[in-house]
């Protein structure tokens, strides 16, 4: 069983609904990520989503796209996103980390050649926004022979006879993309989310993470409701936008109340209290 | 590849049903675009070979956009050469200056079928987006042009031409500032704003339907092209040139000639300051393969697989992708692709401004400066057809600035 699996089933058995964050790796600066992962699953991450930086984010937002400018201005590369993650399982054996990225950097590096070093830095699982199932069969089995996992996105527009291949292929967990939209722009309505997500169950097998349009706590409280895992980024890479000049403890101090913002109000959702 | 493969291949058949011409091409999109993509792919796999779909296309060639263009025989030129015939293929004669009309008319059509309200485009030199709002208003459609903040700049007049008419036009400023972060923003809206709005996309390039439905909107010149010269010199050219940034005009002529084995085809890329420096646009002369923008092709970028930045003097090949197909027809040795440098493209643009009495975009002006060097080396009895692809009105003020001349 890899760390995502054991992961969600040892929060099950707690009847816990995980909190994910999301940071760009290499933001605000690649020497800062590794204490930030730590910081984070300090305060209440359950898994970690490390986005790798690349200069053409189509599908993310502006708070997303300026903190890959940012990463870029210091040229973080996909080898360097591994060596973080390396470091960082120096200290951590326990919490999965995943990558969410575009595949043009991963097929530069060589998927074979990703798929061994993702595994031997301590990688657990893959997001390839603009790697749909269609085209992926060979990748994503390249990538599942090493053991990581492939997370697929479902969005609100996804017609049922789309998650039969990803079912196929998706292992870990699979990404519910809460609205129609980039990251980090735009409120998640939940009525929607929860006739999308039960609909998905039926197809599909694993545990369903919502992110996207998860801007504050009532948000986090209502996507705990329906998810196994509730997705945080733009509002924290916020946060490190504001902070970014600053130094590092200056940056970790100002992501805890956020952090436990979160954290209580999913909390509060898995115990049926209100917020 | 050899030439004996060449002949058994089919070219009618590609790309394969999921958009792919050999490993290039595909769909490379966000999920939430999936189902967007194979709706308009079925629609238009509906209606292309509707004959009602078709007689309403032919009719707005003809009465709207003023087709079939004239294919011209530049003899002054083609005597100060010295060499080959050359033929101009007066796509510049289009309504709104350009070919890129040839392809918003059809998109416009199937956005009216698919019930949307709102249209989308991204543009660099501003043809694309002045041919988009010119379909959109009309139509009637509301309509959003994403163009590079740096683009907005030097096409200065064609950015009035889409607000007057009645386009919003939205300087993109993120990222090279230029037209492949105008495409990353209309990307990003069509996401959000997917269930009423259609994406004009202007090349042969993004996801499937894309490349294959911009290539058959276009195409149109090609087909007149070959009829034209039949008719003229009752024999094919030896060689059909145009040049390339994203590829609509180039596969809009080459498609007709792909099974013509005797025909040469030369796609004219951007060779900015050179190809021996880092700042041009030629991804078909010194890229690799990858994936961006929702397909796989030859792309200028560096070893850690990140987009590099473009230079050209136009900013409609100011672009570090290219088609799928052309790819294709590169890898499997059916076409050739050169470069012609900024001060080349100037030369060009000069030698038939002013002995052919026609003003060519900066553009289009790559492929006259590749036939200066070609021309002279093949007979006077043999023929070249270069898409005029474009009049240089919007260019003014660039060439004003480089010719010294007051504006």
């Amino acid at each position: 069983m890899n760390r995502i699996e054991a992961r969600f089933a040892s929060l099950q058995a707690q009847q816990k609904t995980a909190l994910i964050p999301y940071i760009t790796a290499g933001d605000p600066h690649p020497d800062m990520t590794v204490a930030l992962m730590h910081h984070l699953v300090a305060q209440g991450a359950d898994l970690l989503e490390l986005g790798v930086p690349f200069s053409d984010p189509l599908a993310d937002g502006p708070t997303i796209q300026k903190a890959v400018e940012r990463a870029l201005a210091h040229r973080v590369t996909l080898r360097n996103v591994l060596a973080m993650v390396t470091k960082f399982r120096e200290r951590d054996d326990q919490t999965p980390v995943i990558l969410m990225g575009y595949l043009n950097p991963i097929e530069a590096m060589g998927e074979a050649e990703f798929a061994k070093s993702a595994v031997a830095a301590g990688l657990d699982g893959v997001l390839t926004v603009d790697m749909p199932p269609e085209e992926s069969v060979g990748y994503h089995q390249t990538l599942a022979e090493q053991g990581l996992a492939c997370v697929f996105l479902v969005s609100p527009t996804t017609p049922s006879t789309r998650l039969g291949a990803i079912a196929e292929q998706g292992k870990g967990f699979v990404y519910y993309v809460s609205l129609k939209g980039v990251t980090g722009v735009g409120q998640a309505d939940a009525g929607d989310v929860a006739s999308h997500v039960a609909a998905l169950k039926q197809h599909v097998d694993l545990p369903v993470g919502i992110g996207f349009g998860v801007r504050d706590a009532q948000a986090a409280y209502k996507m705990a409701q329906h998810g196994e895992a509730v997705i945080i980024g733009s509002v924290l890479v916020n946060i490190i936008e504001q902070y970014q000049q600053a130094g590092l403890d200056e940056v970790l101090a100002a992501l805890t109340p956020k952090m436990a913002e979160f954290r209580q109000a999913i909390d509060a959702a898995d115990k049926g209290e209100s917020l | 590849m050899s030439n004996s493969n060449i002949q058994t291949i089919d070219f009618s058949q590609y790309p394969d049903k999921h958009g792919h011409f050999g490993p290039f091409g595909g769909i490379f999109a966000p999920e939430t675009l999936m189902a967007p993509l194979e709706a308009l792919r079925d629609q238009y796999e509906m209606v292309k070979d509707d004959p009602a779909f078709k007689a309403e296309l032919l009719k707005d060639y003809q009465d709207y956009i003023g087709r079939p263009t004239p294919l011209y025989h530049a003899k002054r030129w083609s005597d100060h050469l010295g060499g080959a015939q050359i033929f101009l293929k007066r796509e510049d004669l289009n309504h709104t200056g350009a070919h890129k009309i040839n392809n918003t008319i059809g998109q416009a059509l199937l956005a009216k079928r698919l019930g949307k309200t709102r249209i989308i485009a991204e543009t660099g030199a501003g043809q694309h987006g002045v041919a988009s709002a010119t379909v959109a208003a009309r139509l009637g459609l509301e309509c959003v042009v994403y163009m590079g903040a740096d683009d907005v700049v030097r096409q200065a007049p064609n950015v009035a031409r889409m607000k007057m008419l009645g386009a919003t036009v939205v300087p993109v400023e993120s990222g090279t500032r230029t037209l492949k972060d105008a495409l990353n923003e209309a990307m990003r809206d069509w996401v959000t704003n997917v269930d009423n709005t259609f994406y004009i996309i202007g090349t042969v390039a993004g996801p499937h339907p894309y490349p294959m439905m911009v290539r058959d909107f276009q195409a149109i010149i090609g087909q007149e092209a070959r009829q034209q010269m039949l008719d003229q010199e009752g024999a094919l050219p030896d060689v059909v040139m145009a040049c390339v940034g994203g590829g609509s005009n180039a596969m809009g002529l080459f498609h007709a000639f792909l099974p013509d084995e005797s025909v040469r085809i030369i796609g004219v890329e951007a060779g900015g300051d050179g190809l021996d420096t880092q700042r041009h646009a030629a991804p078909l002369c010194k890229g690799t393969p990858g994936v961006l923008h929702g397909n796989r092709t030859y792309l200028m970028q560096d070893e850690a697989g990140q987009i590099m930045g473009t230079h050209s003097i136009s900013a409609g090949l100011d672009y570090p992708g290219v088609g799928p197909e052309l790819a294709w027809l590169k890898d499997i040795g059916r076409a050739e692709f050169v470069a012609a440098t900024d001060d080349e493209a100037m030369a060009g643009w000069r030698d038939v401004t002013q002995m052919e009495g026609i003003i060519s975009a900066l553009e289009t002006s790559h492929a006259l400066a590749y036939v200066m060097k070609l021309a002279p080396t093949m007979a006077k009895t043999q023929r070249i057809i270069i898409n005029l692809s474009g009049r240089g009105d919007k260019d003014m003020n660039t060439i004003a600035k480089i010719e010294g001349f007051e504006f």
